[in-house]
């Protein structure tokens, strides 16, 4: 378990920064009616996304799903590419073939994603697989919401996992709601880290989301455990969502009150707060982070706007390996 | 140099597990992932892996809990990661557990990522009637997947096309199914044993037997048949010809629609249900290109559109064999 450095809560910032500038600006888009582009928010979780990406080593790999920008981003996806995707521009990381869902990125290790919910959990255990049976030191780590948890998928993949002791990290987080559907409504179990009594047991924790430095260690701990040949752990790691599941969702299966609340204590701020009351920036720091951040979320939106659609040939291409089967 | 009539003849498992130690001996990526594959458990529930954990040792064939959805996933994503599973799915009738990682994700990955990510998978699988292991053991589902893009699927009719098959499967880089049809085991199918790494080239249908009055056009055991038919038809002065599908996926439309610009007849078989089978698509193609040309309408020849029985009478009439498949040649014959 290691203690988070100045240098890293100043990356984790940055990332932090950036997705928040990020969900501002298609916010701003998609309210004064300037543009379309489909919105999976993860406003409200930027600090757990960002502490994610940024635990990993450049070559780890990470799996995610349709909420995952603000660990996409961390990992390295470009901001560019990753909106020309999410509006199926050819110049987006996938040529606009995947499209948000499916935000995929190998030069950085974004390895898997899936729009079936907890469909990118056994494809994650099999990068963990390759990673040991070729010996590479690898760890993959699986980010998936307190949905996916329900999903049979999920099981099968954490029993394989700690049967063969995978260097995998699985990470739950739990933003308290599955599409419109409260957790209660959806899982028997009080909490996702309840789950993993049951796979050996897994070595678990549960944290707060919006605590960066232990997020940051329970998540080390677990990478650590992974990479040394100690096999899997569960991390739940509770967050929350401003905004609804998809686009307009106006979030009328939340009650009103829990919404009020939660962004009056919006942890993008709170984080900003922390660091600088406790030393570890100082407030040029911080202002310079947020107006390199405000510059390439501008610069992106440029490129992902001006950006061309696919050519029409590409409908057909790519189904096989060799053209003409 | 060896007198052909005096080489060796494999069976249909003999064949499968050849091609599975020479795969993993030819190249370090090739694992094995299954349920009781290991020699330990036997060498599989048809022997098909046998001997091969003792020679390449237990995570190069690896054995898997009952999870079908759980280890095909896995193997989706060691494929991704550069490795080349061979997973061993019992029956095709459980692959229903496993379509989701086969559809949505093996099949699309390639595509959805604009060609940045390929999944070189082989699943193999036992599929076919006789067993008497009722409706979930013994059904084959070719058309589901070969309803998927992105998926080949391969089903051989003797055992050294099964070799070279499952080898060109195994080093293909898509995501391939291979159907080991159990009549070929029941019937006690042997052929020639190739030689090691021999392939034969996916999604090119072979012509089994040159003719000139009706096409058969089929896959898997019920090519015996229509040799047996074609011998007897030869008698009475009529010439078939046998289309060997080998790839149902990407279907070979040329070499069928050729044979059949040819002789102006078709039949079409296979042992999975005849309603809304790959012989619907067979005969669609056909029709489009050759209608006015056809001397009858294509006859397709399917099992009945029911789940496979267990009681002996019940599966026996169930399993396509000569008394279906003479008649629709006849039939079209006579048009």
């Amino acid at each position: 378990m290691t203690e988070i450095t100045r240098e890293q809560l100043l990356r984790v910032y940055g990332t932090v920064t950036l997705a928040r500038q990020a969900d501002d600006k298609v916010e701003f888009l998609l309210m004064s009616g300037a543009a379309m582009i489909a919105r999976m928010s993860s406003r409200g979780s930027e600090t757990l996304g960002a502490t994610i990406g940024h635990v990993l080593a450049p070559d780890d790999q990470l799996v995610t799903y349709y909420r995952g920008m603000p660990e996409q981003l961390a990992k390295g996806v470009p901001l560019d590419k990753l909106w020309a995707e999410v509006m199926g521009k050819a110049t987006g990381t996938t040529g606009g073939k995947g499209g948000w869902v499916h935000i995929i990125e190998p030069d950085v290790g974004v390895m898997i994603n899936s729009g079936i919910i907890g469909g990118q959990i056994p494809p994650a255990v099999g990068l963990a697989l390759a990673a040991d049976i070729k010996g590479d030191g690898k760890v993959v780590l699986c980010t998936f919401g307190d949905g996916a948890i329900n999903q049979g998928a999920f099981h099968e993949s954490l029993n394989l996992a700690a049967l063969w002791k995978l260097p995998i990290v699985f990470v739950c987080e739990n933003n308290g709601y599955a599409e419109h559907s409260a957790f209660a409504w959806e899982c028997s179990a009080k909490s996702p880290v309840d789950r993993a009594a049951a796979y050996g047991p897994m070595p678990a924790a549960k944290v707060d989301g919006d605590d960066v430095p232990a997020t940051w260690a329970a998540l080390s701990e677990a990478v650590e455990r992974a990479r040394s040949g100690g096999g899997p752990s569960f991390v739940e790691a509770t967050c929350y969502r401003h905004r609804g599941h998809f686009g307009n969702d106006t979030m009328p299966y939340v009650p009103k009150d829990e919404l009020k609340a939660k962004i009056a204590a919006d942890p993008v701020p709170r984080f900003r707060e922390w660091l600088l009351e406790q030393g570890h920036a100082t407030a040029e720091e911080l202002a310079a982070a947020d107006a390199e951040a405000g510059r390439i979320v501008e610069e992106a939106w440029e490129f992902a706007d001006s950006s061309p659609y696919p050519e029409i040939d590409k409908l057909y291409t790519d189904v096989f390996a060799t053209a003409g089967d | 140099m060896t007198n052909p009539e005096q080489q060796k003849k494999i069976t249909l498992v003999k064949a499968v597990n050849s091609a599975l130690g020479d795969a993993l001996a030819a190249d370090e990526r090739v694992f094995l992932m299954g349920e009781d594959i290991t020699d330990h458990q036997m060498g599989g529930v048809f022997r098909a892996t046998a001997g091969l954990s003792t020679k390449f040792g237990s995570s190069r064939v690896r054995s898997t809990p009952i999870s079908e959805e759980g280890f095909v996933g896995a193997a989706v994503g060691a494929a991704i990661a550069g490795l080349v599973p061979v997973v061993e799915v019992m029956f095709m009738s459980f692959m229903t557990l496993a379509l989701d990682q086969i559809h949505n994700h093996a099949g699309k990955m390639r595509y959805m990522t604009n060609g940045r990510l390929s999944v070189p998978l082989t699943v193999r699988m036992v599929g076919g009637a006789g067993s008497g292991t009722g409706p979930h053991h013994p059904e084959l589902n070719e058309a589901w997947f070969a309803h998927s893009p992105g998926v080949k699927v391969v089903m051989p009719s003797n055992p050294a096309d099964a070799y070279g098959l499952l080898t060109a499967c195994i080093f293909d880089p898509d995501p391939c199914l291979f159907i080991e049809h159990a009549m070929l085991m029941r019937r006690g199918v042997k052929s020639p044993a190739p030689p090691a790494g021999y392939q034969i080239p996916l999604g090119k249908a072979h012509i089994a037997r040159e003719g000139s009055d009706v096409t058969i056009i089929g896959y898997g055991g019920q090519l015996i048949d229509a040799f047996a038919i074609a011998d007897d038809l030869a008698a009475e002065g009529v010439s078939v010809e046998v289309v060997d599908l080998r790839t149902i996926a990407p279907l070979d439309v040329e070499t069928i629609v050729s044979s059949v610009a040819k002789t102006k007849r078709a039949v079409v078989v296979h042992e999975s249900r005849k309603d809304f089978g790959v012989g619907a698509e067979i005969s669609a193609r056909i029709t489009e290109e050759l209608f006015g040309e056809l001397a009858g309408p294509v006859q397709r020849v399917g099992g009945p559109f029911t789940p496979v029985p267990s009681a002996r009478p019940l599966e026996s009439a169930f399993i396509v064999g000569r008394e279906q498949i003479e008649p629709a040649v006849r039939r079209v014959l006579n048009y």
